[in-house]
């Protein structure tokens, strides 16, 4: 649509195939179509259905040649008519692109240095990448918490990303446990396999939903009480009357897989293991909320689930599970994968619109509210993968018995991501309402010193809860009484023996680096409080005056940023700072 | 001519318009904030056809480009309009009730078929029958059109081409659907709406009609010549034929912009005296026998001007003129003295209401109101009118309000007048760029980063043929002269076709090239229309 | 609009601090505080943009919302009940602006020197002896004769990227580049304007609110210290290049025209330009 200007780069024969072969795979032909030497056809709309291959086709660049160069986005910019200064603000947007030459050869091998990584030494997972002559670059957590200090290669030079740690064997801490609900297929059904799937209950949900129709689901969800597993804890049932309620536009289901909650890893092992629940789960989203298009936005560092997603979405289409009139539903439902590319804030359901759709990962002002202005500005239903995962047993078994565990306001089981200082990090599932000292026992009680200083609940955006707490009933009820947050079900156990202050600092430096900069409270804000952390690092205490400021640009980080990255940003600090695990000393 | 005087539409309708037929007129880089009332109707969801021998910066956002030769504009306008009929898709009801002729122009489209016209402009028939249903079937249509169709020997039917659409679908006189012709310079509409045309008084009204004379005699106090005068270019015959010989240019400089430039020199530097008023030293002030300063119109002296969506706005002086210079009513109210009539020493606003008095469309702006607001459109005829958003509503009346029907014309493609041949074998067109302007006098005063410069642009499988390189000096020739220019490889021209801009003399003559061929009626040469050949300079390099 | 194009309006009715305010429907809260005669601060905002609502200092406080809401943007609704002035809604407006200025050279940014006035807004409480706080520095870009780009004093407000994109201009010359404290407004791997896709329209400079964008011809004033908006004139005309009629306004000193601007509520133009209309007046200086 535009007269877009390109400069004299352009790209090589090596940046124009790997875009040309992202492209032509996923059925992407140029804007602008010459169709005779004196007839063209391009225009707005040509143009605004394809601008979400911007992204796809960056990866293939930064994939192919280790950076997104100026030719590459001209040749990019070109094929999409998108102008170059919006694709470069795209690409400079992720840490998995580069926009500059890369210092190395070879591929990069990312080392995470959050908490969970901080206190298991990534100092020395470092020391040993580098010593193999490879290229480390140090970035926020990895979603492999339970297994720090972790690792991620992204291959360049056309070859695939890869998690070293995904060559060993998979290990439910509570495998055989007959109680396991959503994880049960875990460890016990192939994932890359539909006959396995079929074998253990699969798809018997989606049939069964297609029996009921569309009202009963929706009725099923809404009374089963479930409510959002990615952080904010949204009934989910009024979510999707919202959206089933919406007529006459295209409408959207997205999986929320970006999962980069420094402590998560839940998605990680459900999308790996368990990779048809959730295409299942997305099917039945999609027909109860009468929505046609299917979307999983996962985050970039996730190669194997990325992998089995798409092999099981693959094998799902070939036996009519998804396409036209999927499972014999009568209903039209089809599934793509988009891949993030490094971005905390783009797992924010208005930052990943924008994202998937080819545009900075800037969240938007709510309301409107995805339900009527989501995807493409379209009805969408967004959902955590744990969230859905639910659907499948209040589909089949009802409301009631998904009732029967968990309490009153919290029904059903969570799962849980046990990382830190504990004797078997992990994945676990309990009924809501177990309390936080048995799960950590569950999880073979605190490692190290065998003495908790702290818990930190749901994240680098939730809060610390100290020794004191091991009473704290995990319901969303309770830890909201008690000042804290399950988020998105990281709890990361911190032994005596861990210095809070460091960790701490590095939450403080992680919000600096994930605000996307947008909005002043946040793009400032998040750079101050790390300032003012460091400082009293460097002195050994916080003075009074420092304290109080701390608070106020709390305040305004709390009460007038756009998105809950900055409404959170402040909140482990402080929590921290209360609990006298920094600041000062904390016996007082 | 129905549609004559002034575009139908405002700029606020073309935003709100579902399609847009944007005619020979690259108004990005010509009229680029009017573009961006187009770019907002586009972005809104509006389709939009250009069509335009070149593919220009605006054609990039349209939704189709359809590049037809240059010249066969009328060819693919009646095809529309047959293709129209025979889909059944023209307003019956409109056209029994506002216009006349319609059988009569159906009867000769019909021979316009398809096939034929994607045969003379070498568009695709099928590219020609989607934009002829669209433009039919959409709720608000818009044809916006420039130079492109007015710079042509026929240029008069070219017009009333488009004009015969909008009547058949009934895309005019209402809000959101019309005609936008777009002016090139900033007040050739409101020198139009103040009678500076040969056959006009102020506000469109008929030298040659007894009563409208009689009106201004009786206000000027004196006999007035009923006999139209002539336009520019038969003023230039008239000096070839000898009758013109005495010369009064204002603020124009024909010695660089008329087509076959040396020619018209050569008529001006034979006449008996010639007098320039300009505010620059112009090359057609250089070979003036008296030169009068004027000054600056829009920043050192206070008056009106009209833009193309009739608007009238006041232009006000804002720093002092230079030297010599003086308020153009200055220096005309002296000239008259000394020629013997006193006219006194109006203010800008004096002149005004004079003209308002005698200018039934303009008679409601008064003075102050046009302070007041951000402009007022004609027609406004009392001072409680808010002006005219759009023209020719009366199409829609039950009583036509008491106007004749609006006739359809009949009109024949012919093709441009300088044919191709093998010794001119390419097409040269010309045009603007974003940043320059006309023939760059005023232009050429900032130092402006993006000058598209004096090259001539060439499709690079033309420049292959002809063995020349991007960059590369070389001789361009038309029947009428020679001049050198550097190429520039542009695949966005179709082969056969050459382009240049005419902003820069001092570096390329390149109206020595342009054809003076021109329309009867509205006096337009066709700068659009060259045959040319361009040949190595040093067809063969010496080893070096 | 004329009789045709006239669309009935339904009013809404809100109360802001208290007193009860009619305005049409679709409006925004902030256009209900103007209505009201209630001084907003906003910097992110102009009349001839679409909101982004970004820099947040046009905060209000929302009966029923968690969080303060931006008033640039939300609409009024029927029945709203918005506070303007208590202690969160000026807490927070004091701390962007601080915010702002711990970061960036605010030195010719005169609205928001005024707010934060008016605020009690001090930047300079972040940084002591031997705790800098990090700024944005960077050196001006002087790249050709007609604007100048100093970053150092941007608030990132994206106003200059709407009217170079789909607000204005559709050029998309610049955007936002990199993320976080680090994003700034850039062209394709910054290279220079003449490098770039940008037209000179100057509707960046236009609705540039800090001086981060400058026309040449201010700049070299200020750099001579020569700049006098208090000795300047600010007339209205019409720009003599092609017919559509744009109107200027031509700021004159010392009877030469030192920069030129559209009025932004100017049915014509919205305020924006282009290369002729912005720059194409330096002939009338001309020998
Ligand atoms: C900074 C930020 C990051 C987020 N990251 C995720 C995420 O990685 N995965 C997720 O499901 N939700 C995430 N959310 C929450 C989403 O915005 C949204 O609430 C969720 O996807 C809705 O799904 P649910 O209702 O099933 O929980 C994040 C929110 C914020 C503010
Ligand atoms: S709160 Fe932070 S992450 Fe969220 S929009 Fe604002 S700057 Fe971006
Ligand atoms: S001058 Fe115009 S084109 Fe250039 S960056 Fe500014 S707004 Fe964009
Ligand atoms: S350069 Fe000016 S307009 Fe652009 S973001 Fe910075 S402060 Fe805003
Ligand atoms: S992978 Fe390191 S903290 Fe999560
Ligand atoms: S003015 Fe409202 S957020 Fe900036």
């Amino acid at each position: 649509m535009t007269d877009i200007y390109l400069g004299a780069d352009r790209a090589t024969e090596l940046e124009e195939a790997a875009v040309d072969a992202a492209l032509r795979t996923r059925g992407v032909d140029p804007v602008v179509q010459p169709e005779t030497e004196r007839l063209y056809t391009s225009g707005r709309s040509r143009r605004r259905e394809r601008r979400h291959f911007l992204l796809p086709a960056l990866h293939a660049l930064q994939n192919a040649v280790g950076w997104i160069s100026p030719g590459g986005v001209n040749y990019v910019a070109e094929v999409l008519d998108v102008p170059p200064a919006e694709a470069f603000g795209v690409a400079s947007f992720y840490d998995l692109f580069r926009t500059e030459p890369p210092d190395h050869e070879g591929d990069t091998f990312h080392v995470c240095v959050d908490a969970a990584c901080q206190i298991a030494g990534y100092d020395d997972l470092a020391a040993s990448v580098r010593a193999s002559g490879a290229h480390v670059h140090f970035g926020p957590c990895l979603g492999q918490c339970e297994r720090a200090p972790a690792l991620f290669v992204q291959g360049c030079g056309g070859r695939p990303d890869y998690v070293p740690a995904d060559a060993e064997p998979f290990v439910l801490p509570q495998a055989g446990n007959p109680d396991l609900r959503l994880l049960r297929r875990i460890g016990v059904a192939d994932p890359e396999s539909l006959e396995a799937y079929l074998a253990h209950g699969g798809y018997q949900a989606l049939r069964r939903a297609g029996q009921m129709g569309a009202e009963a689901v929706m009725e099923a969800v809404a009374d089963s009480g479930l409510s959002g597993r990615g952080g904010a804890a949204f009934p989910t049932g009024v979510k999707w009357r919202a959206v089933a309620a919406e007529t006459g536009r295209p409408k959207h289901v997205v999986s929320n897989c970006d999962e980069s909650e420094p402590g998560t890893f839940k998605d990680r092992i459900v999308m790996e293991q368990d990779p048809f629940a959730v295409i299942e789960a997305m099917t039945i989203a999609g027909l109860a909320t009468g929505a046609a298009n299917g979307w999983i936005y996962i985050r970039g560092e996730y190669p194997l689930a990325t992998a089995r997603l798409q092999g099981a979405i693959d094998a799902a289409r070939a036996a009519g599970f998804l396409g036209e009139d999927a499972a014999g539903t009568g209903h039209d439902f089809d599934i793509a994968i988009w891949r993030g590319a490094g971005a905390y804030i783009c797992g924010e359901e208005t930052a990943l619109f924008n994202s998937l759709e080819g545009f900075r990962g800037e969240p938007r002002n709510k309301p409107p509210f995805p339900t009527t202005h989501g995807l493409f500005g379209e009805p969408t239903a967004i959902n955590n993968p744990e969230t859905l995962l639910n659907v499948l047993d209040i589909v089949t078994d009802g409301a009631d018995a998904y009732r029967s565990r968990g309490t009153e306001r919290s029904p059903g089981t969570k799962l849980l991501c046990l990382s830190g200082k504990v004797g078997r990090p992990g994945l676990y599932e309990v009924p809501f309402g177990t309390t936080l000292g048995d799960l950590l026992e569950l999880a073979g009680g605190v490692a190290g010193t065998g003495e908790l200083q702290a818990v930190l609940m749901g994240g680098a955006a939730g809060s610390f809860v100290g020794p004191d707490s091991l009473d704290l009933r995990l319901t969303l009820e309770d830890t909201r009484t008690a000042g804290t947050t399950l988020g998105s079900g990281v709890v990361m156990a911190f032994d005596t023996s861990v210095d809070m202050t460091d960790v701490v600092v590095r939450i403080a430096e992680f919000f600096r680096d994930e605000s996307c900069g947008q909005c002043v409270p946040c793009r400032v804000g998040a750079v101050r409080q790390h300032e003012t952390l460091v400082q009293m690092q460097k002195r050994g205490a916080l003075s009074p005056v420092r304290r109080e400021l701390i608070d106020e640009m709390a305040e305004v980080m709390v009460d007038a940023s756009i998105c809950g990255l900055g409404h959170t940003a402040a909140s482990a600090v402080r929590s921290a700072l209360s609990l006298g695990l920094i600041g000062e000393a904390p016996s007082s | 001519m129905f549609g004559a005087g002034g575009g139908t539409s405002s700029y606020a309708e073309v935003e709100a318009a579902d399609l847009i037929l944007l005619w020979g007129s690259n108004a990005r880089e010509a009229h680029p904030i009017f573009f961006h009332h187009v770019l907002k109707a586009v972005a809104d969801g509006a389709r939009m056809y250009a069509i335009d021998p070149r593919r220009t910066s605006s054609a990039k956002f349209a939704d189709r480009w359809l590049g037809l030769s240059v010249g066969t504009d009328i060819a693919l306008a009646n095809a529309m309009g047959r293709e129209i009929i025979a889909a059944g898709l023209h307003d019956r009801d409109f056209i029994d009730h506002a216009t006349s002729g319609f059988d009569a122009y159906a009867a000769h489209v019909e021979s316009y078929t398809l096939d034929w016209a994607a045969e003379q402009t070498g568009v695709p028939a099928e590219a020609i029958r989607e934009m002829a249903h669209a433009y039919a079937t959409a709720p608000n249509a818009q044809i916006l059109w420039t130079l492109g169709i007015t710079e042509h020997h026929n240029a008069v039917d070219n017009v009333v081409s488009l004009c015969n659409l909008a009547l058949l679908t009934g895309h005019v006189g209402r809000w959101g659907s019309g005609l936008c012709p777009l002016r090139g310079q900033n007040n050739v509409q409101g020198g139009g709406d103040m009678g500076a045309i040969p056959n006009k008084f102020p506000g469109f009204q008929d030298v040659d009609d007894d009563e409208v004379r009689a009106k201004f005699e009786a206000a000027y106090g004196t006999e007035l010549n009923g006999v139209p005068g002539k336009h520019l270019t038969l003023m230039f015959e008239a000096m070839e034929a000898g009758e013109l010989r005495a010369c009064y240019v204002i603020g124009e400089n024909p010695a660089d912009s008329e087509a076959d430039v040396e020619h018209a020199r050569k008529l001006l530097s034979g006449l008996d005296i010639l007098v320039v008023q300009d505010i620059f030293m112009t090359r057609t002030a250089e070979m003036a026998d008296v030169v009068l300063p004027a000054s600056v119109a829009w920043a050192e002296s206070d008056g009106t001007v009209t833009s193309s969506e009739r608007r009238v706005q006041r232009v006000r002086a804002a720093v002092p003129p230079p030297g010599q210079a003086r308020h153009d009513i200055d220096i005309i109210g002296d000239l008259a003295r000394r020629l013997g009539c006193d006219w006194g020493h109006p203010s800008p606003e004096e002149l005004w209401d004079e003209m308002r008095a005698l200018s039934p469309m303009h008679t409601g702006m008064s003075w102050e109101r046009l302070e007041a607001t951000g402009g007022i459109q004609w027609p406004c005829g009392s001072e409680d009118h808010p002006g005219s958003e759009f023209l020719h509503g009366w199409l829609w009346a039950d009583d036509l309000e008491g106007h004749d029907p609006a006739p359809f014309s009949v009109t024949h493609h012919a093709p441009p007048k300088e044919q191709l041949s093998d010794e001119f074998p390419l097409r040269l067109t010309t045009g603007r760029a974003l940043d320059s302007y006309n023939t760059g006098v005023q232009s050429g005063g900032y130092a402006s980063p993006i000058r598209y410069g004096d090259a001539i642009d060439v499709n690079p499988t033309d420049a292959a043929e002809l063995g020349v390189a991007d960059g590369e000096r070389v001789l361009v020739s038309s029947p009428r002269g020679s001049v050198e220019m550097d190429v520039r490889l542009q695949p966005d021209i179709p082969t056969g076709l050459t382009f240049t801009t005419f902003h820069f003399p001092e570096l390329v003559d390149a109206n020595i090239l342009t054809n003076d061929e021109w329309d009867p009626r509205s006096g337009t040469s066709e700068f659009k229309a060259a045959a040319v050949r361009i040949s190595k300079l040093d067809p063969e390099p010496a080893p070096v | 609009m004329t009789a045709a194009g006239t669309i009935t309006e339904t009013a809404v009715t809100l109360t802001i601090d208290g007193r009860p305010v009619e305005v049409a429907e679709g409006s925004t809260i902030h256009a209900a505080c103007v209505e009201a005669g209630i001084d907003t601060p906003t910097l992110c905002w102009a009349e001839n943009l679409t909101p982004v609502n970004v820099c947040r200092v046009c905060v209000v406080e929302l009966e029923g919302s968690r969080a303060l809401v931006p008033s640039c943007s939300r609409p009024a609704d029927d029945g709203m009940v918005v506070q303007t002035d208590t202690a969160r809604v000026r807490h927070s407006r004091r701390m962007v602006l601080e915010f702002l200025g711990s970061g960036v050279d605010l030195s010719q940014a005169e609205d928001l020197q005024r707010w934060m006035e008016a605020y009690g807004a001090d930047p300079d409480r972040y940084a002591d002896e031997d705790h800098p706080v990090e700024r944005v520095e960077e050196p001006v870009k002087v790249q050709d004769e007609l604007y100048i780009r100093d970053y150092s004093k941007c608030v990132l407000c994206y106003k200059c990227v709407e009217a170079c994109g789909d607000d204005a201009q559709h050029t998309f010359a610049i955007a936002v580049a990199g993320r976080g404290f680090d994003a700034r407004i850039s062209t394709e791997f910054d290279v220079t304007l003449p490098d770039s896709a940008c037209v000179y329209c100057g509707n960046c400079v236009g609705v540039c609110p800090t001086g981060a964008l400058q026309f040449k011809s201010e700049y070299d004033l200020r750099q001579a210290d020569e700049w006098r908006p208090e000795d300047q004139s600010v007339t209205r005309t019409v720009c003599s290049y092609c017919g559509v009629g744009c109107n200027l306004e031509l700021h004159v000193q010392d009877e030469r025209i030192v920069k030129v601007t559209s009025p932004a509520d100017h049915s014509v133009t919205s305020g924006h330009l282009c290369i002729k209309g912005r720059f194409g007046w330096q002939y009338v200086h001309g020998e």
